[in-house]
């Protein structure tokens, strides 16, 4: 078999094995708490027959492990049962609702990872410049600054003071063309590019700059060729592992991000639902979600590690 | 203590500025109710009252004074991010050194639990803790320790396990010391240094991770003063082109800059390199 496939067989079934594992833990969380859940969701005031009732609503009654496989069979044949809060079909709640936060974290991610790698390389063409060190406050900044700050420092200058963009993101009437879709959310788009950009960048720097002390470098520019090729053409090919691996990661923390920059922008998405039925303690549309957002992390990272070994033949033939 | 002091005023500008953005915070947090004109929560005006003469910074959208809240915010949100750290790197360092020393299948089963607790995302898995927890300060602190012993365990389970092949360690095993001793008399001064880096950058990262969550209405509940909730509830302000709402949302982002500028020059000293 063709080694690269193989070792994507490998990857996937090691992250069907962490998904499984993590749907174990999403579930049995449950019965950490000490008590029981369906009178701690109703409050102390609540009759023994509400709880008894409430009880066979959550299908607490049953074992838990028959409960752990018909919440999973459920959840594999698209089944997630129904919302506590409004009795309607969690399917029904979060399909569309996932679109809209796809649509929003990928739209970051293609203005952010070209601009991080672009900036990225030129900081390691000018290293040490103003232009580098610039880089560097930002980094710092964007790892300090609250999502919510940066989103309320946009809104203040480019929604109210010059009045560019929508402060808010409406984007639920049917008919909008794709550009006008792409307008409204420019503002949260750009608020998750501004959280995740500085740290590609910086490790894109990091990881071209590791190589220039190396003899294969050094022979290039012996040879007379320009600082610009010899990064792009010598450098970059050897640096893509590691750039792959923390476009990876970034990408798994815009998914999570995401969350804050929806409440923010009130943004049709999957977080500003998860966060609703946190405050109203909807268990099953929570773990719903949850699960959710953990295969899209596990499958983020999953690719990541693809990618990065496919891009480096050494790795790619462990000895 | 002269040394200490000498080492203070080489510091560069930047770690300067952290330590007095730090100390101003600690000063503002531990005489909040000297320093803050009004009480936390009383109602002393109307609903968003501009800056001026009887409020510094106007009020929020119940009639409470910003200057007060932010003030007592200091306390409630610098407090409640520094007790859940603490209690974070008791467990994560406790158990940390546990699987270093003891070693075989206590490791084995700590670092597989580890691995779990790390492949879902912490503000999802917060989410779920909350949801089955309900959202109290205490089950705030508990679950937010939880997520972030993890990353420390990993932290200092790696800077034990350099330390516990080392001769003095072997020495004092054959003296008959206790797991206990050698954890805390042999290990632990040797691993004080990067442990004490990680404490400021864990610091930052629980300190953001609850200020996000009280923002999202899920962290420190109504009607303590709490920067992350001040930003949400006074959020409608920014539309009108006022920029109080900013102010708590800054001062978080001051606080962590600080921190970090602190912690870079630490690691800086540490490490050994020379400028």
């Amino acid at each position: 078999m063709l080694p690269i496939l193989k070792m994507i067989a490998q990857r996937l079934g090691l992250g069907l094995l962490t998904l499984f594992v993590v749907s174990l833990v999403i579930f049995f969380c449950v019965e950490l708490l000490p008590g029981d859940l369906a009178q701690a969701i109703l409050g102390q005031s609540a009759t023994p027959e509400t709880v008894a009732a409430f009880r066979q609503e959550l299908g607490l009654n049953q074992p838990a492990v028959t409960r752990y496989m018909n919440w999973l069979g459920g959840i594999i044949s698209g089944d997630m049962g129904r919302s506590l809060a409004n009795q309607r079909e969690i399917s029904d709640l979060i399909s569309a609702r996932l679109g809209n936060t796809l649509f929003l974290a990928g739209f970051a991610a293609v203005i952010a990872i070209p601009l991080a790698l672009v900036l990225g390389i030129m900081a390691a063409l000018y290293r040490n410049s103003w232009f580098d060190r610039s880089i560097n406050i930002l980094t710092l900044s964007s790892i300090s600054f609250p999502e919510f700050f940066v989103a309320y420092i946009l809104i203040y200058f480019f929604a109210v003071q010059w009045g560019w963009f929508p402060s808010i993101s409406n984007i639920s009437s049917a008919d909008l063309s794709l550009g006008d879709r792409l307008y409204r959310t420019f503002l949260p788009a750009l608020t998750l590019t501004l959280v995740v950009v500085a740290h590609m960048m910086r490790m894109t720097r990091a990881a071209i700059i590791n190589l220039l002390a190396s003899p294969y470098i050094e022979m290039a520019r012996l040879k007379g060729i320009s600082r610009r090729r010899v990064i792009v053409h010598h450098a970059l090919p050897n640096a893509l592992a590691p750039i792959f691996t923390v476009i990876g990661l970034n990408l798994a923390y815009l998914i999570v991000g995401v969350v804050v920059v929806e409440v923010v922008f009130v943004y049709p998405g999957l977080g500003q639902l998860l966060v609703d039925s946190v405050s109203k303690r909807d268990l099953p549309v929570v773990q719903a979600s949850a699960m959710i957002f953990a295969a899209v992390y596990i499958l983020l990272n999953l690719t990541a590690d693809v990618l990065s070994i496919a891009s480096n033949p050494r790795l790619l033939h462990p000895r | 203590m002269d040394t200490v002091l000498k080492e203070l005023w080489k510091a560069p500008l930047s770690a300067k500025f952290g330590m007095l953005v730090i100390l101003a915070y600690v000063f503002i947090a531990l005489f909040a109710p000297v320093l803050a004109p009004y009480s936390e929560t009383e109602i002393v005006g109307s609903q968003f009252e501009p800056w001026g003469e009887g409020f510094v910074l106007g009020t929020d959208n119940l009639g409470r004074d910003m200057l007060s809240r932010l003030f007592y915010g200091a306390r409630n949100t610098i407090g409640i991010a520094l007790v859940t750290t603490l209690l974070a790197f008791l467990v994560g360092i406790t158990t940390g050194f546990l699987a270093a020393a003891i070693g075989g299948w206590m490791d084995q089963l700590l670092s597989r639990l580890v691995d779990v607790l790390l492949a879902i995302p912490t503000l999802i898995f917060a989410f779920v803790l909350l949801t089955i927890t309900g959202t109290s300060i205490l089950s705030l602190i508990l679950v937010i320790a939880l997520l972030y012993a993890a990353p420390v365990f990993r932290i200092s389970r790696a800077v034990a396990m350099n330390i516990v092949v080392m001769d003095f360690v072997e020495v004092a095993r054959l003296r008959g010391e206790g797991l206990w001793w050698i954890m805390r008399s042999e290990i632990l001064p040797n691993a004080l240094p990067p442990l004490v880096a990680e404490f400021g950058l864990r610091f930052c990262f629980v300190f953001l991770l609850i200020s996000a969550l009280s923002f999202l209405g899920l962290g420190i509940q109504p009607p303590s003063a709490d920067w992350g909730s001040m930003v949400r509830a006074n959020a409608t302000l920014i539309t009108y082109g006022d920029v109080t709402p900013l102010i708590p949302a800054g001062a978080i982002a001051l606080l962590t800059v600080g921190v970090n500028f602190v912690v870079d020059w630490f690691l800086h000293k540490t490490s050994g390199l020379k400028n």
